[in-house]
């Protein structure tokens, strides 16, 4: 049987596979809504700044003295100004406290009773953030926020008390003031946000998912229903069966992965800075990396729902192990390790500098070789053992 | 070629459970090979095994002169299978599963229409040939099924029971089709089945087989000569007024070797002996029994089943009754009379 013969057969395998998607109505509509709802999941569900609108914070003033009245003026000046927070009175860090419990307020602001008076006599004058921790990452973001906003406040008490003293204009108080400054020149044109982080490893698993959960359901269905039995008894390589069921859920992951790289870019404004073809070339080769792992779990599993389960059970951790959603250098040691043991790691990695930052083959190539080497090695062992198992 | 299949102590074991144990059966070239047994038997190991679906625990096999082991490739390329699902793509029309397998077998394109066409008229689908497989009806789908296994014209066509769960009409038809296809392609055809008209109707030879063995293999006349000689008395029989304690006494008589109750008043007596006959009548007259309907049957493949095994096979395949009653113009002759 040769090359021409096998690559024959399991095209006409795929033929049939994807008109039968085709003309399966539930499953082409599922086919659609799995990546909008996974994209529509991610966009909103992860906390960005943007989060953080509105939100109700309360300012305590305790400090009768004029320095204080005008702080707090200013505060709540910058802060409607920014809209990022909305200022609501209080009486102190205990109603403060109180109203955070109560879920009213997200943070509060405290300006102490000896504000004014320390500021007078020359002295630093203390400002605290009450902070809520048990929600972390919005009191993070608070957090930040009301430092930038205070220091930018003092920053403008000492260039006024500056210039005034030295009899120098505003900027040269400025550089008397804060004397360095800090510019950021990112490498990715634009402002690019998490969602551009997130886009590439998404795509990247919508393909897996579909290649992983695909592959077994498609060989193991087919088991099931009897209808392997005409391919396994026709004249044709057993290679050409797993190569037919291959390209019909390689089609059908491209397609879904395609539909999250339109909707990144229509709705959620991620740009592609690299090769298109080349991301499509890379979404292939992530596709084939997986194909092993679906035939061998195939082969093992018994029936559709044990290849399932077998499945879901090796996807949950590859999703979050894999810095789709994290960065990898965020984790602890060992589960790095780990995360650079899995194919979805380097498919995601390889994607996201190609997609963000235009990077070309020479950059991905460690990527490349890892995830071609996988896909061989793992499809090597895969075969004879799918072989044997269709013949117990 | 000689001998379409050959097999020395093919043997297929599940865990503990012996599914195919030690079988030997030389099928001929161009014949009909019925292999016949209850469920659970071992007819479908059997087949899936020769299919080189399945991988014998011992033993070897050749189909179409080919080892079945070492030479799977070869063996593929000349057989045929309608297997007991049946194998065929719901959303895809007919035409279009014959497309797809006829170029799993490689057959030319014009060709392959051609036995499209042809195949299509001989089971009177031409009509329904762009409609997807979904919409057809079980009858319908079995026709497809089989004239799948024909386009690449194999030298030997493995059946592994094709009208199970068919209506009447497809039933006959389909039985008339394969003895067509063996008539005029001089195929080899295999076929399993727990019917025994249809093994007595179709078949050259018949394999008894029963827990994986071969228990009896015969021409069906032989094989009912066998019991012939013993003066055994098949009845169908019916009382208006039958009651458990006649079925009892019945069941008691040393004489009456089996007795199935079909229905409220419908009884299937097998009796041996001599005065097999007039137990039956006399037992059932002594309690107050009226007899409606009395039809005596020529000792059929199923007697010998029983005969043979010392088991009902009935029993085991009780909806299948119908079927064996139903025989019609092909069914074994009937002697029928009507008692006073
Ligand atoms: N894959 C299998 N695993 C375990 N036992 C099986 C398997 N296939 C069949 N059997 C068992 O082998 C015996 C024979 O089954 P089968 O060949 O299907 O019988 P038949 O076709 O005559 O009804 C049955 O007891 C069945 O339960
Ligand atoms: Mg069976």
């Amino acid at each position: 049987m040769g090359a021409g013969d096998t690559l024959r057969h399991s095209l006409w395998i795929a033929w049939k596979d994807l008109l039968d998607l085709w003309r399966n109505r539930m499953a082409m509509v599922m086919l659609i809504l799995m990546p909008l709802f996974m994209m529509v999941m991610v966009g909103y569900i992860f906390p960005t700044e943007s989060a953080l609108e509105n939100a109700d914070v309360g300012l305590a003033n305790e400090d009768d003295g004029p320095l204080g009245i005008a702080f707090a003026q200013n505060l709540t000046y910058v802060s409607e100004e920014s809209g990022l927070m909305s200022l609501k009175d209080s009486t102190g860090f205990d109603d403060i406290k109180q109203r955070i419990r109560d879920g009213e307020l997200a943070g509060g602001v405290v300006i102490p009773s000896n504000f004014s008076s320390n500021l007078e006599s020359g002295t630093q004058a203390v400002v605290e953030i009450v902070s809520d921790q048990s929600n972390p990452q919005i009191s993070l973001l608070l957090q930040g926020i009301l430092t930038k906003v205070i220091e930018q406040m003092g920053t403008w008490r000492a260039i006024a008390n500056v210039s005034f003293q030295l009899g120098v204009n505003s900027s040269e108080a400025l550089a008397i003031v804060k004397p360095y400054t800090v510019e950021t020149r990112g490498i990715v044109p634009g402002n690019p946000s998490y969602f551009d982080f997130v886009a590439p490893g998404i795509m990247a698993m919508t393909v897996m998912m579909s290649v992983m959960t695909g592959l077994p359901h498609a060989i193991s269905y087919e088991k099931e229903f009897g209808t392997l039995d005409g391919m396994m008894v026709a004249p044709i390589g057993r290679l050409s069966i797993i190569l037919g069921k291959t390209i019909a859920q390689t089609s059908r992951g491209l397609i879904q992965g395609l539909i999250v790289l339109g909707l990144a870019v229509l709705i959620f404004g991620v740009t592609i800075q690299g090769n298109f073809l080349l991301l499509l070339f890379l979404l292939i080769l992530g596709v084939l990396s997986f194909v092993g792992l679906g035939i061998l779990i195939t082969s093992v599993a018994r029936d559709e729902q044990t290849a399932s389960m077998a499945m879901m059970t090796l996807m949950f951790p590859m999703m979050f192990l894999s810095g789709v959603f994290f960065p990898i250098q965020q984790m602890p040691v060992f589960m790095q390790y780990i995360a650079w043991s899995l194919p979805l790691t380097y498919a995601t990695s390889a994607l996201r500098k190609v997609m963000i930052l235009g990077a070309d083959v020479q950059s991905i190539s460690t990527e490349l070789i890892v995830l071609i080497t996988f896909g061989i090695v793992l499809l090597a062992v895969a075969v004879p053992i799918f072989k044997k198992a269709m013949k117990k | 070629m000689v001998e379409a299949i050959v097999t020395r102590n093919l043997t297929k074991k599940f865990k503990d459970l012996v599914a195919v144990d030690h079988v030997n059966i030389d099928v001929k070239k161009g014949e009909i090979f019925g292999l016949l047994g209850p469920n659970g038997a071992g007819k479908t190991t059997l087949i899936r095994m020769l299919c080189t679906l399945l991988a014998p625990t011992e033993g070897t096999a050749k189909v179409a002169g080919y080892d079945i082991i070492k030479e799977d490739g070869k063996v593929r390329e000349h057989i045929g299978l309608v297997s007991e699902k049946m194998i065929m793509y719901d959303r895809l029309t007919a035409v279009e599963n014959l497309k797809l397998f006829g170029k799993l077998y490689n057959i030319p394109k014009d060709t392959l229409e051609k036995r499209t066409h042809k195949l299509l008229k001989l089971v009177h689908m031409e009509k329904w040939a762009k409609s997807q497989i979904g919409t057809y009806s079980t009858g319908m789908k079995q026709r497809i099924n089989i004239i799948r296994a024909l386009l690449s014209v194999p030298d030997v066509l493995f059946m592994d029971e094709p009208t199970l769960g068919l209506d009447p009409q497809s039933t006959t038809e389909i039985r008339e089709f394969i003895k067509r296809i063996n008539i005029e392609n001089e195929t080899s055809i295999i076929l399993t089945t727990h019917m025994m008209v249809e093994a007595d109707m179709l078949c050259d030879r018949v394999g008894i087989i029963d827990r994986g063995k071969i228990v009896a293999l015969d021409t069906p006349r032989s094989l009912k000569r066998i019991i012939g000689g013993e003066d055994v008395a098949s009845v169908d029989i019916e009382i208006p007024n039958l009651t458990n304690e006649m079925l009892e006494a019945l069941r008691n008589q040393p004489t009456i070797v089996s007795v199935v109750r079909e229905n409220e008043t419908h009884l299937l007596i097998r009796a041996k002996g001599e005065d097999a006959f007039d137990d039956i009548i006399d037992t059932i007259r002594a309690r107050n029994g009226k007899i409606a309907f009395v039809k005596s049957l020529e000792p059929s493949l199923e007697d010998v089943f029983l005969h043979i095994t010392g088991r009902e096979m009935r029993a085991e395949v009780s909806s299948k009754v119908k079927s064996f009653q139903g025989g019609g113009r092909h069914g074994p002759p009937a002697l029928s009379r009507r008692v006073r």
